[in-house]
């Protein structure tokens, strides 16, 4: 044993005995930072599984974050009624958050006609919306501003019994995943399904089968023009619990560009994650832990080497740590992820002659 | 791109000449022009304390133009809000012409505040003979690494420029902010900024605030077009955007070239950078506020990836969002409908294609209906 | 197969025609097959066998004629249509996505469900290897197709038919992608299947393999039908006869070579392909100044990989290339082309032109560096310009001017633009690949021309073609490509057409014997 090794060695015991202290206390936090990010990352994986290369999700998600929150500001008025007890539901609120999905939908199929119809560069259609989304929100809310309205409200976390949360050594799980909005819960149960239907079901094997080789799977008689559509404005209502879950659960306002490039590291989840469901998730666990620990170490940082260590690096540097790891990830440097072979390709019908 | 079919002639297209080469552009601002009426329209019934004035989008634009043309400031002014959106939409623009989607200005650019700042407050107090070159230099080679990156990145591993490049625009707020709040930080400063760059501060040529940084980027025009059109790098560039196969064939290097275009794309939005800040702020706090990368996308999609095309589609959305304040204060029209303006010109000039296609294949039968040249990435809405 | 009381044919096409712009793929084609035949479609590369099979799949729509299936008019506008009538191809590219298993793209389309949601795997997986089993081979369902070699993938397409319950199998040149091994494998396959009672069509130039398999063959020769065989009744030489023709026209006369010192060298030269496949396998040649050297064979057989290699687009993984006594092994595209190397590449719009661009910038796109085209880093356009509009004048080119974009000019003006930039300047070696596919007469036989004033001027010039006719109208000295080999050489002037072209079809039946020896010595 190599005695340089030794000091090195007590650096790792100490951040994990770091990392053992301050997980209890941040980890709900980090499952609701990474809601939106894995909700952005599964609108990618279902796009561009079936090679439809989606880079509006930025602007999906800004856009109906304030279509949420401005529907249920409209019809708090018209539909009142007092929250209930477990999630803090109204009518209000749940009219937002359907008209966020629609939203979605209706967003998502922009971009769909462009990418799949107008065989449109993908880039520049998930481009247009990205710029339509900023301006067109920041128009409205600039204009209603004035009017200062009411907010709607927004879901409350649920509370689960403190007899499971105050449990010993496996309390702050239950803590992570019960104290939690409605959206932030329901992303779990989206991810497992979803990555059972893409590897399990007929809709998922033809998915797959389009965005790999669209051809192949015109000569068996599968509408590769249909099932993209259908994939890309699906995508939308997993990009509309995006947008509520930032203007309807983590806050209940709606601010000038407040998806702050969510969308983007969504793109960079769904990357590292290599395209898959679970994948995606996990690397937006990752991401938003490398946030919140980097919060966590400027506020209360470890104390001895270890503290001196992990200070003496900028904060700012856990922020870019998500964007740094799927640049090295695209290089191939550690695990090459590789794309669906027919991502961002657009599928002309051979020509009956 | 797809390789799938073999690439056949394009047709004889009666509007590819010169004249209508700039029909569809216009065409695309007329009709943003006229959504951008009905969204003013509709909006006011969401105020419905004010009344409905039916001439409100006339008042606003109105209000615009004198904004942006009204005074001799203003036009001056016009000028300086445009900088930045013609050296932007140059990167974007030389990037297509390369067969290359830069979506990084925006990094490019904050590494070329960085890059100037850092220079420029070294540079403070020697004599601006000095400091102004060797601050823009600073900016333009903080902008080329951040182009270098993914240039070299896409030619050795293949990895997406696109993706690279969205995430750098990350990483390099993150560094920006970084520097601010370390090295760079006046201790003394309540919250973190930099010092002012002093001598590196460019000099004021016309008007209120007309730097000298127009007077650069209009050169940069004159550069870019001489080096795409005249010079040899140019043809290989050009040649390895519109069909890299048949350089390699001809002899060119087109991994070397792509890292070239992508170093030189972070140049122009390094430079960029550079000049609103030597130019307008003389500083910056950890954060600067700019939407010029988006803005080049659509300044470079406008212009159809041409010099002069960019010069003159920045001019337009720099009128636009020099005058919009002016919009804002005297009709109450919210200055963000420039860029409802500037999505809806892309979506036209994106939509159009549909319109040429339709009528392509009207004209002609038995042909295979795939018609395009072989340009990789850039469609027609991009080449022209 | 005995054909006396005349079966109602599982399959039969009637005056199929089809014609393209400038050409007649199909001209009143006729094929029957019969149920528990396999029928063999024999011709060279363009005779027409892809395009009649394209229409039997939907793929494209016949000008004239009738499909009939169990002697009903059956009208098939689709794959899915041809599907569900029992057709189903094997394409020559497999239509198999690479990252999914076997049975995922067996049962793509027509899956084994269980419930309305959930595929059943199981199913799937007892089905496919019940079938596998039934034909005498094994095949793991789970196994990614990515994984599995050539033949194995190819299996897998049959299984692909089999589980659609095809009745008519359509094979495009399935034996061009597999080693000697798996086309035995293949073929006791494709036996059983007709013993089985399918209908098999099979696709191929190669003769002693139509002889080998087939029950009958049916021969086409520029979209038409020229005679039809049973392999009882006929031999190598007289489908070879059938199948490339009896005249050779010469259009061109090509008067005496008279040979110089020797440009090109080539010493045991290997290659691989993109995907490693080792496909030049130890080529010696040597070319010598004021000659022409025609490669006759059949695509695929290493051709692409040996020009790529000489002009400096591959890398060989051994031997040497020697250019006028220097070593050039390894050099650049660049490098070849400032020794003096023209190059006209197969593809001229994938490789040879950037349609997007005017001529004059193509006339140049090899050249644009060099003097008096650019000075230092410096283009000069009016240099270019004049060089342009005299390439156009020297070599005929119809094009409104030098301006007009490469890619609106027709396909023989388009090649005539890299014949005379390739052409246009002193050269010691210049390599042909393909240089008249696809074009109309006066263009072949303009570029014909020209390729015997260089030779005349004093070029090397090596000459690949999938053309028969082009490589016996103009070579001096005729080597076959065969397997990655040069299996021989003989002299052109006196070459007989139907020994080159059964050369060309079964490498003269002796792969294994080294290159080298075959070599007749110049």
């Amino acid at each position: 044993m190599d005695l340089g090794q030794i000091p090195v060695l007590g650096l790792v015991f100490q951040l994990i005995g770091y990392l053992v202290d301050v997980l209890p206390t941040i980890s709900p936090i980090i499952l609701r930072a990474a809601t939106p990010i894995a909700l952005a990352a599964l609108v990618g994986v279902l796009c561009e599984r079936s090679g439809v290369v989606n880079i509006g999700i930025e602007g999906i998600m800004l856009g109906t974050a304030f279509i949420g929150w401005v529907v249920g500001v409209a019809l708090v008025p018209i539909l009142g009624g007092e929250p209930t007890a477990i999630f803090g539901l109204t009518p209000a609120l749940l009219g937002g958050l359907a008209a966020a999905l629609v939203g979605g939908m209706v967003i998502s199929f922009v971009l769909a006609w462009l990418a799949i119809s107008v065989r449109a560069d993908q880039i520049i259609s998930g481009t247009i919306i990205n710029i339509a989304a900023v301006g067109l929100t920041g128009y409205l809310i600039s204009l209603l501003s004035k009017s200062s309205p009411v907010g709607a409200g927004n879901f409350k976390p649920f509370v689960p019994p403190a007899g499971l949360t105050d449990l010993p050594v496996v309390g702050w799980v239950f803590a992570m995943f019960l104290e939690q909005g409605p959206i932030t819960m329901s992303v779990i149960v989206i991810v497992v399904v979803m990555q059972i239907l893409l590897f399990r079901s007929r809709w998922g094997l033809r998915t797959r089968a389009v965005g790999e080789h669209p051809k192949a799977a015109e000569t068996v008689g599968i509408s590769v023009i249909a099932l993209r559509y259908r994939n890309v404005v699906l995508s939308g209502l997993l990009g509309g619990l995006a947008g509520a879950s930032l203007t309807m659960e983590a806050t209940n306002s709606f601010q000038n560009n407040m998806t702050a490039g969510r969308g983007f590291i969504g793109l960079a989840a769904m990357i590292v994650g290599r395209w898959t469901p679970l994948g995606a998730f996990g690397a937006a666990l990752l991401f938003a832990s490398s946030q919140a620990i980097g919060r966590s170490i400027s506020f209360a940082p470890p104390k001895g080497q270890l503290g001196d260590i992990l200070t003496s690096v900028p904060p700012q540097f856990y922020d870019a740590l998500p964007y740094l790891v799927t640049i090295i990830v695209l290089a191939g440097l550690i695990g090459r992820s590789t794309p669906p072979a027919a991502d961002g390709q657009p599928y002309e019908r051979e020509g009956i002659h | 791109m797809t390789g799938a079919a073999t690439p056949a002639a394009p047709p004889e297209r009666p509007w590819t000449g010169v004249g209508t080469a700039l029909v569809v552009p216009l065409v695309s601002i007329l009709l943003a022009l006229v959504v951008g009426a009905v969204v003013i329209e509709l909006s006011q019934l969401l105020t419905p304390g004010k009344g409905f004035n039916v001439w409100l989008p006339i008042e606003a634009y109105r209000a615009m133009l004198e904004g942006s043309l009204g005074s001799w400031n203003n036009i001056v002014n016009t000028l300086v809000v445009s900088t930045p959106l013609v050296l932007g939409g140059l990167s974007v623009a030389f990037g297509f012409k390369g067969g290359l989607f830069n979506i990084g200005a925006q990094g490019q650019f904050l590494m070329g505040v960085l890059g100037a700042v850092m220079v420029g407050v070294a540079l403070r107090d020697t004599t601006p003979v000095i400091a102004i070159p060797g601050a823009l230099i600073g900016g333009v080679v903080g902008g080329a690494i951040w182009g270098f990156i993914p240039g070299v990145l896409k030619a050795v591993s293949g990895a997406h420029e696109v993706v690279v490049t969205i995430m750098l625009n990350y990483v390099a707020l993150s560094v920006l902010a970084a520097a601010v709040n370390g090295p760079l930080r006046v201790q003394a400063a309540p919250s973190a900024v930099t010092l002012t760059v002093g001598d590196a501060a460019l000099p004021i040529l016309f008007g209120r605030n007309g730097h000298t940084g127009i007077i650069i980027a209009l050169i940069a025009v004159a550069i870019v077009g001489w080096l795409l059109y005249r010079t040899t790098f140019g043809f290989e560039v050009r040649t390895v955007g519109a069909n890299p196969d048949a350089a390699r064939y001809a002899g060119m290097r087109p991994r070397r070239i792509i890292v070239l275009t992508m170093s030189m794309c972070g140049m122009l939005a390094g430079l960029a950078g550079a000049i609103e800040l030597l130019g307008i702020t003389h500083k910056t706090t950890a954060s600067y506020a700019t939407s010029v990368g988006f803005d080049s996308i659509a300044v470079a999609l406008l212009g159809r990836s041409s010099p002069i095309g960019v010069l003159l589609s920045a001019l337009l959305f720099g009128l636009m969002r020099a005058g919009a304040g002016q919009m804002q204060i005297q009709t109450g029209i919210p200055s963000e409908l420039v860029d409802v303006l500037q999505a809806t010109v892309l979506f036209f000039l994106v939509a159009n294609v549909v319109v040429k296609r339709l009528l392509v294949r009207r004209s002609r039968t038995g042909d295979t209906p795939n018609a395009r040249p072989p340009d990789r990435y850039v469609n027609e809405a991009v080449t022209g | 197969m005995s054909s006396s009381p005349q079966p109602v044919p599982a399959l039969e096409m009637r005056g199929i025609t089809k014609r393209y712009p400038g050409v007649v793929a199909n001209d009143h084609i006729d094929l029957d097959v019969r149920p528990g035949e396999i029928h063999a479609l024999l011709g060279e590369n363009g005779a027409g066998k892809t395009t009649l099979m394209n229409i039997l799949y939907g793929l494209a729509r016949p000008d004239e004629g009738q499909i009939l299936l169990d002697g009903r008019i059956a009208s098939i506008t689709s794959p899915a249509d041809a599907i569900a009538r029992g057709i189903s191809m094997v394409h020559q590219h497999f239509m198999l996505v690479p990252v999914l298993t076997v049975a995922e793209n067996i049962v793509l389309g027509q899956e084994s469900m269980a419930g309305r949601i959930f595929l059943d795997r199981g199913e799937a997986s007892r089905t496919i290897k019940e079938l596998a089993g039934r034909f005498g081979f094994e095949m793991d369902p789970d196994a990614r197709v990515s994984s599995l070699s050539v033949g194995a993938q190819q299996r897998v397409e049959i299984l692909k038919a089999l589980y659609r319950e095809a009745r008519i199998l359509v094979l495009d040149e399935p034996t061009a992608v597999l080693t000697p091994q798996e086309t035995q494998e293949i073929f006791a396959l494709l036996r059983r299947l007709a013993d089985a009672g399918r209908s098999i069509v099979f696709i191929s130039h190669k003769l002693y393999e139509v002889l080998a398999i087939s029950d009958r063959i049916t021969v086409i020769r520029r979209g038409k039908v020229v005679g039809s065989r049973v392999p009882a009744e006929t031999d190598e030489e007289d489908l070879a006869q059938l199948m490339v023709g009896r005249e050779v026209q010469l259009t061109v006369d090509r008067g005496e070579s008279h040979p110089g010192d020797i440009v090109l060298r080539v010493n045991g030269l290997h290659a691989r392909d993109d995907r490693g496949n080792e496909m030049v396998r130890g080529v010696d040649l040597e070319i010598r100044a004021g000659e022409i050297l025609g490669i006759a064979g059949v695509a695929g057989n290493g051709q692409d990989e040996l020009v790529e290699s000489l002009i400096g687009l591959r890398t060989p993984t051994a031997g040497g290339v020697t250019l006028a006594g220097s070593d050039v092994t390894g050099s650049t595209p660049r490098q070849m082309n400032e020794g003096g190397v023209g190059f006209v590449p197969a593809d001229r719009q994938r490789f040879g032109l950037v349609l997007s661009f005017p001529v004059a910038d193509n006339i140049v796109l090899t050249s644009y560096h060099r003097p008096p085209y650019s000075h230092g880093v410096l283009r000069d356009d009016a240099a270019i310009e004049r060089s342009a509009e005299k390439s156009i004048a020297a070599f005929d080119v119809r094009t409104p001017s030098a301006d007009a974009l490469a890619g609106t000019l027709s396909g023989g003006n388009q090649q005539k633009v890299v014949v005379a930039r390739e052409f246009d300047r002193d050269l010691r070696l210049l390599i042909l690949d393909q240089p008249t596919r696809g074009l109309d007469v006066g263009s072949i036989e303009f570029i014909h021309r020209q390729v015997i004033a260089k030779r005349d001027a004093g070029t090397a010039i090596l000459l690949v073609s999938a053309e028969l006719d082009e490589i016996l109208e103009m070579s001096d000295r005729i080597a076959i490509m065969y397997g990655g080999r040069l299996v021989a050489v003989v002299d052109g002037p006196t070459a007989n057409k139907n020994e080159v072209g059964l050369l060309m079809a079964t490498g003269g039946h002796e792969p294994a014997a080294p290159a080298e020896s075959r070599i007749t010595p110049v």
